[in-house]
């Protein structure tokens, strides 16, 4: 298995190492504008926070101009340079890395969206923790399928894609606890579907950080791990990579 | 480098037999060694490509297969290659007969200088074939292999040399199927050639191997993916990966095979 950031620069075409080089950090970038838009969007939603949320929904359009412009660039590295092997599994995982980061970008907006929605609507409704812990989660997650990225990190990333099933398994647990205050209380039920779908989003993102993290091991592995489960993408990264030492935590 | 392990086959439990067994075999001319130790089984009826830098030996590979080395009095060679369990380098081993089992096509379109028709011909005359129906029939069969029927049916007996050169190439890949080979060998059979005529040739290669086992030498990569079903890469006379196309140009396991089709630094 040969990890990518070894063999960047190592091409016979220094065109080729510039463009390659070009788009993985571009991708980092947006992955650090998209991590910034998260973590501001929950922060807007919990301190109510409305110039916080605008600045961070306008931030949206910088993340959708740089899908288009990093896509645009694997396409012509495509067509012109024929890649093969690593190269290949670069730019296709960047590629549909984009495509996750901007769908995160669009979450987060929506979380401003409600955020502002609630702001507006009077006092804090029920369910701000479930919001504040979910939120906390899927925040690392974003940083640390970035800085697996970065590091071509398998470790890290099965870690992210393990963590996405705390995250849907707390989210459960808030969505019907939500649901029991709003029978309790019928008057709340319209701010706490505000709750419910920013809690919705915040699961979304953590979907997306897990789908980011398979592309991560198909880019580093070859394998491609998506709609597998964790043990099976354990053992999957496991068998690819015996002499790695590669230790993977036992407890899940 | 670490050589290439040896396996029974890159693909178990498929239902093609082995048409061709490498086994150990070292090939030198005089004192400098050109092959070492190669171990590879083609598949009947798939393409099976050679790729590698060039002097690493690949045409040499290619022409052991059918013992056009052995033109050469400084060419030494050991070890073992079988045709269906028929050891081609035993004494007892007819070369002509071997050679029209094994046919071949070369870099360059070589025709003879006649027409189209006596160009196909060639090897039937040879073979002592002298009936004109046997003849026809034979012909229109191997140029329509060859998806050049169409295009010269009807001045079958021009020179060949008016054909073009994608054309020519078609040609000779007719006068190999006429003869009725078992395994056709292509060494870098387009690269003299034309964007579509290269995609002709690629088609070809592709309708043929229903019925010949083919092994293709080819600097082109992407042509090699497109092509072929199993592509082995020699480095320096070693085999150092063989293994099904699809998986050795998008997860090859050998660092040198990344290298070499990334178009890295070879270390």
């Amino acid at each position: 298995m040969f990890t990518s950031n070894e063999g960047f620069s190592r091409h016979i075409s220094q065109q080729f190492n510039h463009e390659l080089e070009k788009i993985r950090t571009e991708l980092l970038a947006m992955g650090g504008i998209v991590e910034r838009q998260v973590s501001d969007a929950i922060e807007a939603l919990i301190n109510n926070n409305l110039d916080m949320a605008e600045e961070s929904r306008r931030m949206d359009k910088q993340t959708n101009q740089m899908e288009l412009s990093i896509d645009d660039q694997c396409t012509k590295m495509i067509a012109t340079r024929q890649p093969t092997a690593s190269d290949l599994r670069l730019i296709v995982s960047i590629s549909r890395s984009v495509t996750d980061l901007e769908r995160m970008g669009d979450e987060a907006s929506r979380i401003c969206k409600h955020a502002i929605e609630i702001a507006q609507s009077g006092p804090s409704p029920k369910g701000y923790q479930e919001v504040r812990h979910i939120g906390k989660l899927v925040s690392s997650m974003v940083k640390d399928v970035l800085t697996a990225f970065a590091r071509s990190d398998l470790e890290l990333a099965y870690n992210v894609a393990k963590q996405d099933s705390n995250v849907n398994m707390e989210y459960r647990t808030a969505m019907r606890s939500l649901a029991t205050y709003m029978m309790e209380d019928p008057r709340s039920i319209s701010a706490i579907l505000n709750v419910m779908w920013v809690l919705r989003s915040l699961e979304r993102i953590g979907d997306h950080a897990r789908n980011l993290s398979e592309h991560l091991i198909y880019q580093v592995s070859g394998m491609d791990v998506r709609h597998q489960s964790l043990i099976s993408i354990k053992r999957s990264l496991r068998n690819e990579s015996p002499d790695d030492e590669m230790e993977l935590n036992e407890d899940n | 480098m670490t050589p290439y392990q040896p396996r029974t086959l890159p693909d178990p439990g498929q239902a093609f037999p082995i048409k061709l067994s490498i086994r150990d075999f070292n090939l030198s001319f005089g004192q400098t060694p050109i092959l070492k130790s190669i171990d590879l089984d083609v598949i009947a009826n798939h393409v099976t490509a050679l790729i590698g830098p060039s002097g690493c030996g690949k045409s040499t590979l290619l022409r052991s297969l059918n013992r056009l080395n052995d033109l050469s009095t400084e060419c030494r060679v050991s070890g073992q290659i079988h045709l269906d369990n028929q050891d081609i380098y035993a004494p007892s081993m007819n070369i002509a007969d071997l050679r029209r089992r094994i046919g071949m096509v070369f870099q360059l379109p070589n025709p003879f200088p006649k027409s189209i028709y006596e160009n196909v011909a060639y090897g039937l005359r040879i073979q002592g074939i002298r009936s004109r129906r046997r003849l026809d029939t034979a012909i229109e069969h191997a140029l329509t292999r060859a998806a050049l029927w169409d295009e010269v049916k009807d001045r079958l007996n021009t020179n060949a040399y008016e054909l073009s050169g994608g054309q020519q190439q078609r040609l000779v890949i007719a006068r190999a199927l006429a003869v009725e080979p078992e395994v056709l060998l292509l060494d870098e059979p387009a690269s003299a050639l034309d964007p579509i005529s290269t995609l002709k040739i690629e088609e070809l290669i592709t309708e043929l191997k229903h019925n010949y086992t083919i092994i293709i030498v080819t600097h082109n990569m992407q042509q090699a993916a497109r092509v072929s079903d199993y592509t082995a890469y020699l480095h320096q006379g070693t085999l150092i990966e063989y293994g099904e196309t699809q998986q050795l140009f998008t997860n090859p396991r050998k660092r040198a095979t990344e290298n070499y089709i990334t178009g890295r630094f070879v270390e």
